[in-house]
């Protein structure tokens, strides 16, 4: 029987391993440490690696992060906690300017291994200033990866492989995932010895033939429910494919989906102008556009700042009944 | 401890033990550094009135014996981190005048291959870390070298550069706290020339009577505010701070009065306007660094005048040799647009190798 364990817990065993792989490795942010994480994640990991590893900072993200992008030139590996990455917002110049361009305008003299990771998302009713979804603002900019794992094994993977990349990436994630089950294998389990998975390749979530759900983050999970309904409801077999990473994109695997079922949504909870999607289906337009036997559609939250009510904010993020919705308008 | 470093016993700073460490060759190596910067940026001014620059250029005349003098005062493990005024920051830490003219003529043999201009010098190699285009920005980044150096266990520090009107930006309280709280070695300079582009000191700082560096007193942070003109005085009081940093592990702020000559860049149509022609004359003739090290040094009996004449006519013979080497080399190819993005993808790594990294086209 597969191990099963939390989105969160798979994410602290991914912190956890890189502490010990990497002395250079350092855990800042609001609460990661004595609190044990607003959200948890890292919670025992200060009392395991102690005040050096694993630092609690001000609240004051546009000057740690900035720190921390600083340290990362000097060969520091910091692992940067936004507590909801809407506060990202705050340390914009410090992720938009200096992580992203040192390099550039060095002429490749530098590079910032940072990462800056936290949930990215909606729906828990919050408010706006609490739900922002900024994959597509920092996607937008050369120089900054973006990843959005969708379950525990992938958050796992991907949070090991973001450590070790030399250049910034931008790990968003979900709280509202973070509670979720899944498998993943003890690192004895494994051939390697431990679990990578590589910034830039999708995963087909879901076999199918006749539609492509194309997502990422929570809306995977949106996604996989719609094809449920399709498949049982309205014989559609529908392919799930979690993009996982945003920039690097794995065109190939979006273009292979497409080739195969002839139909394409792409599915987020981001904001719909110039979102993933907007993206995505340029691409598919401009690459697949024989292959396709209808639009590619798109479905985001609302194009609204999230809204606090708890059961309006609900109709602003996507479901399986409206992706099923729309899926039967071009299948 | 928070107050201001009382390290105004003796005035003559030239007595200090810092500077009367100092050989008669390091101190015409001072002059030689300031005359270099100065004589690099008459010949970036002439050629930019020429149209052969771009954008803008921030020029550093007037405010040389700050870099060259705190500069001087540092070891291996010490790092450098400036804002857009760059220049002399980066000629101080020894980076050639062809890479760096080249640079803002826009050349493939630029320091940053064409890709940075002249706000964005940076030599990791020297310990020079930019090189910084955004007010205030570089701040955290140089707290962040001084955790850097602090988690490595190496006995260093971070002079982080900033402007007078750079006080103001949140970055920079943010980024004091942070080196106060976490007991960072960085040593912030602010460069006080008065004027925060056109705006006036008066006009845009509220700060205690005492000067602008005593707001670390609200950061429970040494600070200090030493005149900018003499050498001695920088270094005797920038070696205060870069003391601390080293064997106490604490953050400064060195206030220090200078003034630039020309305009917030060359492109400041108003520099004579917002400052009147008086004033910026009155600096030119009685607060010049390099004339008052010039004239130092000549008291010392340590060069002539005609030492001097030898010194500024190899830097302006340097300068030109600069100029003619940019106008000579080439602009970067078209193909270097994707060059310098993402390290993974430059070294051709498995990772920069896996999807798609560029969207163009």
């Amino acid at each position: 029987m597969p191990r099963e364990i939390t989105y969160r817990e798979a994410l602290r065993e991914g912190l956890d391993e890189e502490l010990a792989y990497d002395d250079n490795v350092v855990i800042i942010g609001e609460e990661v440490a004595e609190y044990n994480g607003a959200y948890k994640v890292t919670e025992g990991l200060w009392k395991k690696w102690g005040d050096k590893r694993l630092i609690d900072a001000p609240i004051s993200e546009a000057g740690f992060i900035g720190m921390g992008i600083g340290a990362s030139m000097l060969g520091i590996r910091p692992v940067m906690e936004l507590m909801f990455y809407s506060f990202a917002y705050v340390a914009f110049d410090q992720m938009m300017n200096n992580a992203a361009t040192c390099r550039y305008m060095s002429g490749g003299l530098t590079n910032c291994p940072i990462v800056v990771r936290g949930p990215a998302n909606g729906g828990t009713n919050v408010g706006a200033t609490h739900s922002h979804t900024p994959e597509n603002i920092f996607a937008n900019m050369p120089g900054l990866k973006v990843v959005s794992p969708s379950d525990p094994y992938d958050v796992k993977g991907l949070i090991k492989s973001a450590i070790r990349d030399n250049d910034p990436v931008y790990f968003m994630e979900s709280t509202v995932l973070y509670g979720m089950t899944g498998e993943v294998p003890s690192n004895d389990e494994l051939e390697d010895g431990e679990l990578i998975v590589p910034i830039g390749k999708a995963k087909v979530k879901r076999e199918g033939t006749d539609i492509s759900l194309i997502a990422h983050g929570r809306a995977v999970l949106t996604s996989l429910a719609a094809a449920e309904i399709l498949a049982e409801k309205y014989d559609i077999n529908a392919e799930v494919l979690d993009l996982r990473s945003i920039r690097p994109i794995d065109e190939n695997a979006i273009m292979e989906t497409v080739r195969k079922t002839h139909r394409a949504i792409y599915i987020e909870e981001n904001k719909p102008f110039c979102g993933i999607g907007a993206q995505v289906s340029s691409m598919i337009m401009e690459q697949a556009f024989d292959d396709l036997d209808a639009p590619v559609l798109r479905i985001t939250s609302a194009d609204a700042p999230a809204f606090y009510s708890p059961p309006i904010e609900k109709l602003q993020l996507p479901t399986p009944e409206e992706i099923v919705e729309r899926a039967l308008t071009i299948c | 401890m928070a107050s201001k470093s009382s390290n105004k016993s003796s005035t003559n700073y030239a007595d200090d033990p810092i500077n009367k460490s100092l050989s008669n060759e390091e101190k015409i190596e001072l002059l030689r550094t300031m005359v270099r910067i100065r004589r690099f940026e008459q010949t970036s001014l002439k050629h930019y009135q020429g149209d052969k620059i771009g954008g803008f250029l921030h020029l550093y005349i007037g405010q040389e014996s700050v870099a060259v003098g705190s500069i001087s005062l540092l070891g291996d493990n010490d790092h450098v981190i400036t804002a857009y005024r760059d220049h002399g920051h980066a000629l101080t830490v020894g980076m050639g005048m062809n890479e760096c003219m080249a640079e803002v003529f826009g050349k493939a043999t630029g320091c940053s291959k064409g890709k940075g201009g002249s706000m964005h010098y940076f030599a990791p190699d020297k310990n020079y870390w930019g090189g910084h285009g955004i007010v205030g920005g570089q701040t955290p980044l140089g707290a962040g070298l001084a955790f850097a150096l602090k988690y490595k266990g190496l006995e260093g520090c971070c002079l982080c550069y900033l402007g007078d009107g750079a006080i103001n930006q949140g970055a920079f309280h943010e980024s004091l706290n942070l080196a106060s709280l976490w007991d960072l070695p960085v040593v912030y300079i602010i460069e006080n020339n008065g004027y925060s582009m056109g705006t006036s000191q008066a006009r845009s700082s509220a700060h205690p009577e005492e000067g602008l560096a005593a707001r670390a007193e609200g950061y429970n942070m040494a600070w200090d505010k030493i005149e900018g003109v003499s050498i001695y005085e920088v270094r005797a009081g920038v070696q205060k701070a870069v003391e601390r940093a080293h064997k106490e592990s604490r953050p400064s702020i060195i206030e220090i009065l200078t003034y630039r000559h020309h305009g917030h860049s060359v492109a400041d149509a108003n520099a004579e306007k917002y400052r009147t022609k008086e004033e910026i004359q009155r600096y030119k003739e009685e607060h010049d660094p390099i004339e008052f090290w010039k004239q130092t040094l000549i008291a010392e009996k340590v060069i002539t005048e005609e030492d001097y004449k030898k010194i500024n006519s190899e830097a302006g013979a340097e300068a030109n040799e600069a100029a003619d080497f940019a106008l000579k080399s080439p602009f970067p190819e078209e193909s270097e647009i994707f060059d310098d993005i993402y390290w993974e993808v430059d070294n051709n790594t498995e990772a920069g190798r896996t999807g798609r990294h560029f969207f163009h086209k």
